[in-house]
């Protein structure tokens, strides 16, 4: 720990960084930062800095709003920014109370939670996501949004302009250290996806952060906007963050056996059974938007059912073909997630669900062989196949029902999950949409 | 830290084995005309010289290097046992020795505490391999005197790696002596890190980490 510190102090020194942005996440894992200068950090690093959390969401509490922003000093990066001049600084912090306990509201800390949870039962929790987003010409919500790269003739440069953001980006996050697998054009306009290999899942979720705050940087540099807003466009594929995950038992892949003819494991087959029983419950973290529902419905590639299959799109849960005699590329994809959830709770609440579904010997369902958005509700239902939640409001209920999500988050956070989602419903349901008007003002 | 002068040419693998891990940079002469023409511009460091084989040209090499008006030190002299009689009357050839067959550990130790006394620090403090520095005094490393920003744990694992090229370690190895298993990523952390630590080395030099099928890695080429 102490190499550590000198490390960080010793680098800030040598490279004359001026400013060293603490960093941390809220509990809907927006990003959060102030800066400390070099002098400060010795400090920071002991005792960690002191600040208010009644500002921040999900960080108030009854009695005390004081909480210590104490850095991890293995995340310390500089930051790749082009002004080499005065080079900044970033490292995540862990939050703890003023007596040094870890603080409840702090989505790392849940996160780090259930690592540990994991690793009592020699598990080491691997998650590689797939994260798309769209760039659009600008935030203002008072038209709609604009795709920089199709519409127009003389768009070809524009298109461009997307694809030279995202390959900047993609350099950038590799200076920071961040392995990209590969990044694309999406299939809607204007929409790109980053595909990260795979990390631990605590150093994942910062990277996750890393990226976001990274894509919309780079974005507005240029004078264009990035957002991860799950289906900013109806008609089209909506934003997810499918995320591959696996479990490693030290250096063999517990999701693997090769007598099986899936070649799962009976850890594999657990896991998965877990996730798709609680699947409903943990749907408000892994989706915790209004939102976040428009994407999940039939016909744009997401996911509408809690079901498993190989190499199928319509399912949760799809288990992609590893390769051959490829042990450690064993994993499952799970593909509710949407780029804008708390990527520490969302792993977090996907952890406790698999664990689960292992520790209490889930029994795995069969696979699903059918395209499940060509059945009717009938044939689901005869197939006993159960949607996920429509609507945050049916996630919501779906989670607060559930102990699995009540211990993984801890009680502070859970409540105030519970609380400010049901405000967020509460907010949309006095809202008059523009479906309404269209349809009814001309009829009724 | 400037290389210290190493007899014969090659050495012994083991030597230059031990001078490697340690850290000390090193190069290999093979006479008195070529210890002048390889001398780098400050000097040797010091000097280590194996005389069982050629004890003639050892002790040579010796006098030409001490019997001048800045006697090179501080040097250290491997003979045999046999070859204990050989000393008498060239004490002033050396300022101490190391029986062959060497013990790397001994060895390490005489040359930490001749460095010690000659009062030239007890450590180098610079890892080097290619265009490739680190300071271990200051964690700083770079490439072709472009530094990289590197977090702890990379800094650490290339450390490790770059201090023993041409070695090749499993992942638990790596595990075990750059993390010390207090982390939540498991033996497949090491090569999360491996895959960031070749993403910033550049694709010119992200070869620099072997990947030793289902075994673990290797950084470089080995220099015995």
């Amino acid at each position: 720990m102490e190499r550590q510190q000198d490390y960080v102090m010793r680098t800030v020194e040598e490279r004359g960084v001026r400013f060293v942005q603490l960093w941390f996440a809220d509990v809907l894992g927006t990003p959060k930062a102030f800066s400390i200068t070099p002098a400060e950090l010795e400090t920071a690093l002991e005792e960690g800095m002191t600040f208010d959390g009644s500002a921040i969401e999900g960080f108030s509490r009854v009695q005390e709003s004081d909480v210590l922003a104490k850095p991890d000093p293995k995340t310390f990066q500089i930051l790749p920014l082009r002004d080499s001049k005065a080079p900044v600084a970033r490292v995540f912090c862990d939050l703890i109370n003023l007596d040094g306990t870890p603080f409840e509201g702090d989505p790392r800390n849940v996160l780090r939670r259930a690592l540990e949870r994991a690793r009592e039962k020699g598990f080491s929790f691997y998650a590689a996501p797939e994260v798309e987003f769209f760039y659009f010409a600008d935030a203002d919500p008072a038209h709609a949004p604009v795709p920089l790269d199709h519409g127009s003739y003389f768009e070809l440069s524009v298109a461009d302009l997307t694809t030279e953001l995202r390959k900047e980006t993609v350099l950038i996050l590799e200076e920071m250290g961040v392995p990209v697998e590969y990044s694309q054009h999406e299939d809607s306009p204007s929409q790109h996806e980053i595909d990260l290999r795979h990390t631990d899942a605590l150093t994942m979720a910062d990277t996750v952060m890393t990226l976001r705050l990274m894509v919309k940087e780079i974005a507005r540099e240029r004078g264009v906007y990035a957002t991860f807003m799950p289906k900013p466009i109806a008609g089209v594929q909506g934003s997810g963050m499918h995320t591959h995950f696996s479990l490693f038992e030290g250096d063999v892949n517990a999701f693997h056996d090769p007598g099986d003819e899936h070649g799962l494991s009976k850890v594999g087959k657990g896991f998965i059974a877990g996730l798709l029983r609680h699947a409903p419950e943990i749907t408000a973290v892994t989706n915790q938007w209004v939102n976040s529902y428009k994407r999940l419905v039939v016909g744009y590639e997401a996911p509408v059912y809690v079901a498993w299959a190989r190499n199928n799109r319509s399912v949760v849960v799809n288990v992609p073909h590893s390769k051959r005699n490829k042990s450690d590329s064993t994993r499952i994809e799970y593909r509710a997630p949407d780029p804008a959830c708390n990527p520490y709770l969302a792993f977090a609440m996907i952890l406790a669900a698999g664990l689960e579904g292992i520790e209490e010997g889930y029994e795995l369902p069969p696979e699903t062989q059918a395209n499940l958005y060509e059945l009717t509700a009938e044939e689901l239902l005869a197939e006993g196949i159960r949607p996920l939640p429509g609507n945050l409001t049916e996630a919501i209920a779906a989670m607060e029902g559930s102990e699995l999500a009540a211990a993984t988050l801890g009680e502070h956070v859970f409540e105030w999950f519970i609380r400010n989602k049901r405000a967020e419903w509460a907010d949309y349901k006095t809202q008059v949409s523009q479906f309404e008007l269209d349809r009814y003002l001309p009829r009724l | 830290m400037e290389p210290l002068l190493v007899f014969p040419d090659p050495p012994p693998s083991e030597l230059a084995e031990t001078l490697d891990l340690g850290g000390y940079p090193w190069k290999a002469v093979g006479d008195a005309d070529s210890a002048a023409r390889l001398q780098p511009d400050d000097g040797w460091a010091g000097a280590v010289v194996v005389a069982d084989r050629d004890s003639e040209g050892a002790f040579a090499l010796c006098r030409s290097l001490r019997k001048r008006e800045v006697v090179l030190e501080p040097f250290l002299l491997l003979v045999s046992g046999s070859q204990l009689a050989d000393l008498e009357l060239r004490e002033d050839l050396f300022d101490d020795f190391c029986l062959i067959p060497m013990r790397p550990r001994e060895l390490e130790a005489r040359l930490k505490h001749l460095f010690w006394r000659t009062g030239q620090g007890t450590r180098p403090e610079l890892v080097e391999y290619g265009d490739l520095v680190l300071n271990l005094e200051t964690y700083q490393a770079a490439i072709a005197g472009k530094p990289l920003d590197l977090t702890y744990m990379e800094y650490e694992l290339l450390k490790f790696l770059s201090s023993h090229p041409g070695k090749v370690f499993t992942r638990e190895t790596l595990l075990s002596r750059v993390w010390g298993y207090d982390y939540y990523g498991g033996a497949r952390t090491v090569d999360v890190h491996v895959r960031r630590l070749r993403a910033k080395l550049g694709d010119d030099r992200a070869t620099l980490i072997h990947t030793v099928r289902s075994v673990g890695y290797r950084f470089g080429e080995a220099r015995w």
